[in-house]
């Protein structure tokens, strides 16, 4: 038995119950989940360094063999997902013990976001289809729960259309499972990889891959299905924005990754063709919606949608390199959002407004958080040396080797556009005048010294990540390139899941 | 029988679609209702259907005989049910907030967020 794979779903769920049980004491709750997300991190960063020396591991729940139990298995690209979402937990919690209103946290905050790790972790790690629908539906619960909690007008609107879709892409997914189970009479994701190859109809399984593409792809907000992000991600409270950006869509997009690289590889001069217009088209609405916005989130969040393209570009050029740049541009977009967001919500905390029109004069106010703020913007713009630079060069090359010019053209414009509009950030925030007749009384100019620590020490956290792995972007790159292989030749997976009966 | 639960299916999942573009949220929600019952009647079809064939081991062999049911499409079925019957009422209890604070029931007229 292999208690490393168990422990980041495990971690969460029982510091989750433990804080249900410390209901009356705010305090107890928020200790709980501090040290419940740095025992996550640990227990990720563990299980990478297993991974990366031993190769891909898995455990049988319940002793079942595969293909009838509940597989759990990390490669390369699972267990790192599994540590990002650990730092992500870790960092947002810090924040959120300075920023979180004392209703949203009386009300059961921190179990719902433990939850939401917890089904994140669940299905980064999952081995079985049905097991992932599962997990999916554990963290869009919480989700839900996270969005909805305290709202107002505005805020419960956003929710509606959320749940609404994510429900429709849930039925979905469940479909072309069954679809699926009918075909192959099995949903463990090693077992399909094996019987797919054989199955008598691949007509099928390329029409239950559609509904699987169209399932997680509104959960990764890719074109034309991104429009409830927009419509909801800029509502709840900016700790809440910045973990939903972080880890939501990037689940989508994972298991887009993962059964489209494992399971649905019958036609791929079909589906993958399909996800790189997807990647183009999703890449460029995203970037235009952005650059129309004038409210710091909102245009935020469409850059959420713009990045997803990126990360499919990697998917369907479909060769090893291609993946490896989508794997660090993964790890790296993860981190700049959700440190984007937290600038953007200590900027409120100062200004009360997330407005650009309204904001202005903080270059000179806060030149800390000014800097704070260019080191997530101009990496995910992809200036050298930041990590973004090394993702999109990555990518870019991988394209020009098979000689995809076109989606290597788009990603380009739409990188030209990401600084296009981090320029107008920093320009309407950083460096304009503060406009006259907009004071907020409401807003201090200083923080206690407490809050402050735990509003700046998760950014400052974030962006000196995002300049070690642009430094270090040779070692990072190499895991990265060793997790894509596991990718695109799923032998080792099927191995390690099946063992030697294949 | 495999023909008629098709056509079941069918008109499911065309209700559950008709309902989700109408106005008003109580539809939306029954449109979500229908739309997870279709996809459970949908596993339960596509998998094969055994009629009085339970999968049960007779005494001193190790696995049951000839035809028999397949128990697995029936298990996850149930879950998926579980799973739909939670977040169902989750999105009823929404929509009743939501209903509250917008002072509303036409989706129309929710583009707060939109602007």
């Amino acid at each position: 038995m292999n208690f490393i794979l168990v422990l980041p779903i495990v971690v969460p769920l029982l510091a989750a119950a433990l804080s249900l049980l410390a209901w009356p004491w705010r305090w107890l709750q928020r200790l709980i989940a501090v040290a419940a997300t740095a025992l996550l991190l640990a227990c990720g960063l563990q299980l990478t360094v297993s991974v990366a020396e031993r190769g891909i591991q898995s455990v049988q729940m319940g002793n079942w063999p595969a293909p009838f139990g509940i597989t759990l298995v990390a490669d390369q690209f699972s267990a790192i997902m599994v540590a990002i979402a650990g730092l992500m937990g870790f960092t947002v919690t810090c924040y959120s013990l300075a920023s979180m209103d004392r209703d949203r946290e009386a009300f059961g905050y921190y179990p719902f976001l433990l939850i939401l790790l917890m089904g994140v972790c669940g299905a980064f790690l999952t081995g079985d289809l049905f097991n992932l629908y599962v997990w999916f539906e554990v963290m869009l619960m919480a989700s839900f729960v996270l969005l909805a909690l305290g709202g107002g007008g505005q805020q419960m609107e956003g929710a509606l259309k959320y749940v609404t879709l994510n429900l429709v892409s849930s039925a979905l997914f469940l479909a072309g499972a069954g679809i699926l189970y009918g075909l192959a009479s099995t949903l463990n994701m090693a077992d399909l990889a094996v019987k797919l190859r054989a199955v008598s109809h691949p007509q099928l399984v390329t029409a239950a891959a559609m509904l699987f593409f169209v399932a997680f792809g509104i959960k990764a907000a890719a074109f034309p299905l991104f429009f409830w992000l927009p419509a909801s991600y800029h509502t709840p409270p900016v700790a809440v924005s910045a973990i939903f950006s972080g880890l939501l869509t990037k689940v989508g997009v994972y298991s887009l990754m993962r059964t489209f690289t494992l399971i649905f590889v019958q036609d791929t001069g079909y589906t993958h063709a399909l996800i790189l217009a997807i990647a183009a088209l999703t890449m460029i609405t995203g970037v235009l919606g952005a650059v129309a916005q004038t409210d710091f989130r909102r245009l935020l969040a469409f850059h959420i949608v713009s990045q997803i393209g990126y990360l499919l570009m990697g998917l369907g050029l479909f060769t090893a390199p291609a993946l490896a740049g989508a794997i660090y541009f993964m790890v790296h977009v993860i981190i700049a959002k959700a440190a984007l967001f937290l600038v953007s919500g200590i900027v409120h905390r100062f200004a009360g407004s997330y407005d650009l029109k309204k904001l202005g004069g903080f270059g000179e106010s806060h030149p800390w958080l000014a800097i704070l703020f260019l080191i997530p913007a101009l990496s995910l713009a992809g200036i050298p040396p930041l990590s973004g630079f090394f993702a999109k060069l990555a990518l870019i090359q991988a394209g020009l080797q098979i000689e995809q010019y076109g989606i290597v053209a788009s990603a380009l414009a739409v990188s030209m556009l990401t600084l296009f509009s981090m320029t107008k950030i920093w320009a309407e925030v950083f460096w304009k005048e503060a406009p006259a007749g907009f004071v907020s009384e409401s807003a201090p100019r200083s923080l206690p010294a407490m809050s402050g620590v735990l509003l700046f020490g998760p950014v400052v956290l974030m962006a000196g990540f995002l300049v070690l792995i642009g430094i270090a972007a040779e070692p990072v790159f190499a895991f990265a390139t060793r997790a894509a292989q596991q990718l695109i030749d799923p032998a080792e997976y099927v191995h390690a899941v099946l063992g030697a009966q294949k | 029988m495999e023909p008629l639960l098709a056509i079941v299916v069918g008109v499911l999942y065309s209700a559950a679609i008709y309902l989700m573009l109408r106005r008003s949220i109580v539809k939306l929600i029954l449109g979500l209702v229908f739309l997870g019952n279709a996809a459970n009647l949908l596993i339960f079809t596509v998998s094969g259907l055994t009629r009085g064939r339970p999968p049960l081991i007779a005494a001193g062999e190790m696995r049951p005989l000839g035809v028999f049911a397949d128990p697995l499409p029936q298990a996850l079925v149930l879950t998926a049910i579980v799973i739909g019957f939670g977040v169902v009422a989750f999105a009823m209890v929404l929509a009743y907030r939501v209903y509250q604070t917008t002072g509303t029931d036409d989706l129309d007229k929710m583009t707060a967020t939109d602007r």
